[in-house]
């Protein structure tokens, strides 16, 4: 306890350090030890959960369950070594976020499987096969990857030299899918695919990262270029015509997304990104007064153009209204049924009808979460998310260098905007666009990409905590305390 | 960076925030609309998985429709004990095709929404007991259904029987044929529901329509009751003398010669003569049910007192429900509001007799009989008896109800008199029974089709019994095949079978 801080992390963070484990001496508390007990209590509250789906489901009951707890709890042990080993300053909040997310998404979809599988029982339906164990696969896939960037990439700054190289694969990964025919990028009418033969992968999710990280280190080297003004119009300092460019360019790859590959929500979600970092990087509130311009009149165009930008807006005024047509607003009417139907508790784990909305284990898993476990449980989810993405934004806060600032907060951002895209869709608060669920949907590019992006948190935070000296905390014996020298600190600047 | 980063730390909040605020709304003010939305299959789910009610019969107690339980999710299934014969009454019960018959129009007992067991479903919430539905008796009398439905199907026939109470409107009986088997409607493997529905609804032998409240079919000779009410209500008796000539022509009105080949000359069953005399009385009329006496008689009367009798008796009543709603009867066209307008003078002389656009369902004509029966009074016709709780105490218990006297006691007497003969000559050659109870009837052989004497007619029997004291009436109607068939030889004894079973004989 009391351990002297050495370097500007906030005092709340000593004051937390509860439980430590592995604590230099002359280091801030690596709070390793609060994240195994977060990730074991989260192990917790996904068996609990698969627990009541079995009993719901009159599955019967027995020890497997706990068996699959544990093998979870493992799983993101391994995890966890690997942050102790390779980032032990992260913040110990993050991995079991994630860990709640994705387990909770995992019993999700596993519930969403038994219900469809007897419906394909009834239907005589032979090519029903079920996500779980994909979704699981993919889990492990991804927390292998996990591993391999805090491994490969012990200092987030390296990647600010990759910056072009990663801009460039981002925008051709973009671009893949409206490229190729239909038939090797189409689903359900959205154009975002590259099917392998054994797999179908979503380009558009690892891109955001790159553009991401792109944008990120563009910025922070440009940055003087856009903070120069050439005039004031309302009080605003209006950027030159010239500096322009990236945010026409943004704009162009968004549109480009929208009406090419009929992909509203990673439109929406690359643009909004963009334009936070930009005003990040800049200070300027009138890059986003530009954006939002940009943004608005891009909007109107579409819809003026495109019968299925206008059959979305339709079915956002009124589901119900257009609940028959082709196209119409069947799938929300469906979503928002279900999350009526579960009111302020919801109907339970396993016992409500989630099946019933098409895409329940992807985009509208939301919906199954607010029909089965309520407004409550929704509210937990998102808060679930908000504590995620504030984490990293602490992070970003902290950490030293620009990019590392940029790019923390951009990640931060991205998991709260693409919550707010998908989640607003299926609530109606915004024209539903077709995208992801962080960590919970099923899908494995939606997954490796967010725990890509999580392993790039988790570095920026790491750094954000480490003491200056030696990128790795020095092991002193510990000796009794009468025999320990007096140690002298330095007060931080 | 750090004071543009809070702020957008600041939006991220924000955002959630408005996530929050509008999943709020969502829950507060339109989850009840939600809910209860009709597309909203989960409601309907969750009844189904529900444990169903009973529906029971009124003697004895027997169980026409149950739950048994099974392991999948719907948890019940719908099981109906002896199903083709009750169909008619149970109706169905399919996960895909909705429901018909009582577990339609009691739905919300069956299922137990009903207001009616809100305090009992309070109470199965706090003990937390599995909420059940109510049980509804139904007023038909097995033995009455049984024989009626083996008295069809034995000859092979198509058509309804429908058994009233005259004195309480209770049906006791209500059969078609051919029907259906609910059981498999109920199937909850999908398709097995989907290959009986397919089979039932291409049969052109159309055994899912409930001929007894839902087939429409020209009275024939059965109808003479109602313009024989109408006119002894406008001041005739049964002596009252009327046309006996061997045919009149529907225009001018003028007797004719049928064998002339006339499409204009209405004529008596095979072109006969009508009794002894120049003229014969309302008794004989009915007694040799003679044509053009009651084509005579029709167009004397006028289309009011004939559109006003039949009224009276219940035609043209768009609203009856017993509770499933029962077809119209008409006596004119099926469209636009003309089911009780006489369209030309030709028709008033055919309506006379039953035929061209009127059209009664057997359960119409049972209660024509029933009124008869009953002294004048027509009581509605009521198929449920009794609604009970899961717990079997009683909810709402029968009351008949008397929906207007249609003619005087008087007048209902020398109808029965008249009936009285009509059965004595049906059974000039023997039939079931013996006359060992004292029947009061009338036949009817309606015409159909475009060359009526070569397409087989239907062929009606209603009746009542004892004529003294009548217990009950019924409506016999069979889609013949033969052009020789006519209601006395073909449906005659079905109805007496019918009655001799509800009056507790064989």
């Amino acid at each position: 306890m009391g351990a002297p801080v050495s370097e500007g992390s906030p005092a709340r963070d000593a004051q937390q350090a509860g439980s430590v484990a592995g604590q230099g001496p002359s280091g801030p508390p690596t709070r390793r030890g609060t994240e195994l007990v977060m990730l074991a209590f989260a192990a917790g509250l996904v068996t609990a959960a698969l627990m009541l789906v079995d009993v719901n489901q009159e599955q019967a009951l027995s020890l497997r369950i706990l068996w699959y707890g544990l093998a979870y709890l493992a799983v993101f042990a391994v995890a966890h070594l690997a942050v102790r080993k390779w980032a032990p300053y992260a913040d110990p909040l993050i991995l079991p976020c994630v860990a709640v997310l994705n387990g909770l998404g995992l019993v999700m979809i596993y519930r969403i499987d038994l219900a469809m599988s007897e419906v394909a029982l009834t239907k005589q339906d032979e090519d029903f096969s079920a996500a779980t164990p994909k979704q699981v696969m993919w889990t492990v896939v991804s927390l292998a990857l996990f591993l391999g960037v805090l491994r490969w990439f012990n200092d987030h700054r390296k990647l600010q030299s990759y910056g072009y190289t990663c801009g460039l694969v981002g925008v051709v990964l973009l671009a893949i899918p409206a490229a190729l025919p239909s038939s090797l990028s189409e689903v359900n009418g959205a154009k975002v695919w590259l099917k392998l033969g054994f797999a179908s992968i979503q380009p558009g999710e690892f891109a955001k990262i790159l553009l991401l990280i792109f944008f990120a280190a563009f910025l922070v080297s440009k940055r003087d270029l856009f903070m120069a003004t050439n005039r004031k119009v309302l009080g605003m300092e209006l950027p030159r015509a010239r500096d322009l460019g990236p945010i026409l360019l943004a704009w162009g790859a968004s549109v480009g997304v929208l009406v090419l590959e009929k992909d509203l929500g990673t439109s929406l979600l690359i643009f909004g990104i963009v334009l936070m970092m930009l005003y990040v990087a800049t200070e300027r509130v009138s890059w986003v007064v530009i954006g939002m311009l940009l943004f608005v009149g891009g909007c109107f165009i579409a819809y003026k153009l495109f019968t299925h930008v206008q059959q979305r807006v339709a079915n956002w005024l009124d589901p119900l209204a257009t609940y028959n047509d082709p196209g119409g607003g069947y799938q929300i009417a469906q979503g928002l049924f279900g999350i009526g139907t579960g009111g302020m508790a919801g109907t339970g784990l396993g016992a409500g009808r989630p099946d019933t909305v098409p895409e329940a284990n992807t985009d509208f898993i939301a919906a199954a979460i607010g029909e089965e476990l309520g407004f409550i449980g929704l509210t937990a989810v998102l808060l679930v998310y908000v504590v995620l993405a504030l984490r990293g934004m602490r992070s970003a806060l902290a950490v030293r260098d620009s990019f590392g600032k940029l790019l923390g907060g951009g990640l931060s951002f991205a998991i709260v905007m693409q919550l707010f895209v998908v989640v607003g869709g299926v609530t109606k608060l915004i024209p539903m666009t077709g995208i992801t669920t962080p960590f919970l949907s099923y899908g494995g590019s939606s997954l490796l990409a967010n725990y890509i992006l999580v392993a790039l948190l988790l570095r920026i935070s790491d750094a954000a905590r480490r003491p200056h000296a030696g990128s790795k905390p020095r092991i002193v014996p510990q000796a009794p305390i009468a025999e320990q020298h007096t140690v002298m600190v330095e007060r931080p600047k | 960076m750090n004071t543009p980063l809070r702020k957008v730390g600041l939006a991220m909040l924000v955002m959630v925030l408005l996530l929050l605020a509008n999943t709020t709304y969502l829950e507060v003010f339109k989850a009840d609309e939600y809910r209860a939305d009709p597309r909203n299959q989960r409601v309907l789910l969750e009844e189904y998985a529900r444990q169903r009610g009973q529906i029971v019969s009124q003697e004895n107690g027997q169980v026409l429709a149950s739950v048994k339980s099974t392991n999948d999710r719907l948890k019940y299934q719908r099981v109906y004990a002896n199903g083709p014969l009750y169909a008619p009454v149970t109706g169905f019960y399919s996960v895909i095709y909705g429901s018909k018959g009582i577990e339609r129009a009691d739905d919300e007992i069956l299922n137990g929404s009903d207001d009616r067991l809100f305090v009992r479903r309070l109470s199965d919430l706090i003990t937390g007991r599995d909420p059940r539905g109510g049980n509804v008796v139904v007023t038909i009398n097995p033995k009455v259904q049984q024989t009626a439905y083996k008295a069809l199907t034995d000859r092979g026939y198509r058509g309804a029987v429908v058994a009233l109470n005259p004195k309480t409107g209770e049906i006791l009986g209500m059969v078609t044929t051919p029907s259906y088997d609910p059981n498999t409607l109920a199937s909850h493997t999908r398709d097995d529901q989907v290959k009986a529905w397919t089979k039932y609804t291409k049969d052109p032998a159309n055994p899912m329509l409930d001929r007894a409240i839902q087939g429409v079919y020209a009275p024939g000779s059965t109808f003479k009751l109602v313009i024989a009410s109408a006119a002894l209500e406008d001041g005739r008796d049964k002596n009252t003398q009327l046309m006996a000539a061997n045919g009149v022509d529907v225009i001018s009105g003028q007797p004719c010669d049928p064998s002339d080949g006339s499409t204009r000359c209405l004529s008596n069953y095979g072109g006969s003569h009508c009794g002894s005399g120049q003229t014969a009385s309302m008794e004989t009329a009915i007694e040799l049910s003679c044509n053009t006496a009651f084509a005579d008689l029709s167009h004397q009367l006028g289309e009011d007192k004939v559109r006003d009798m039949a009224s009276k008796y219940g035609i043209g009543d768009q609203d009856l429900e017993i509770p499933m709603p029962v077809e119209t009867s008409c006596i004119g066209p099926r469209n636009d509001g003309q089911c009780m307008d006489v369209v030309d003078a030709p028709a008033l002389y055919q309506t006379g007799i039953g035929q061209r656009d009127v059209g009664l369902t057997p359960l119409q004509n049972a209660m024509i009989a029933a009124t008869i029966a009953n002294g004048g009074d027509r009581m509605r016709p009521q198929l449920v008896e009794k609604i009970l709780a899961a717990d079997l105490t009683t909810i709402s218990d029968f009351e008949p109800e008397n929906l207007g006297q249609v003619i005087s006691q008087g007048n209902a007497g020398q109808l029965r008199d008249m009936m009285l003969k009509s059965e004595q000559h049906s059974c000039a050659n023997g039939c079931y029974g013996d006359n060992k109870v004292a029947i009061a009837s009338k036949t009817g052989t309606a015409e159909k089709g475009v060359d009526p004497k070569k397409t087989p007619p239907f062929a009606w029997y209603v009746g009542f019994a004892p004529a003294d004291n009548p217990q009950v009436a019924v409506a016999v109607v069979v889609e013949s095949r033969e052009v020789t068939a006519t209601g006395g030889k073909v449906s005659g004894d079905i109805g007496r079978m019918t009655m001799y079973a509800a009056l507790g004989g064989s």
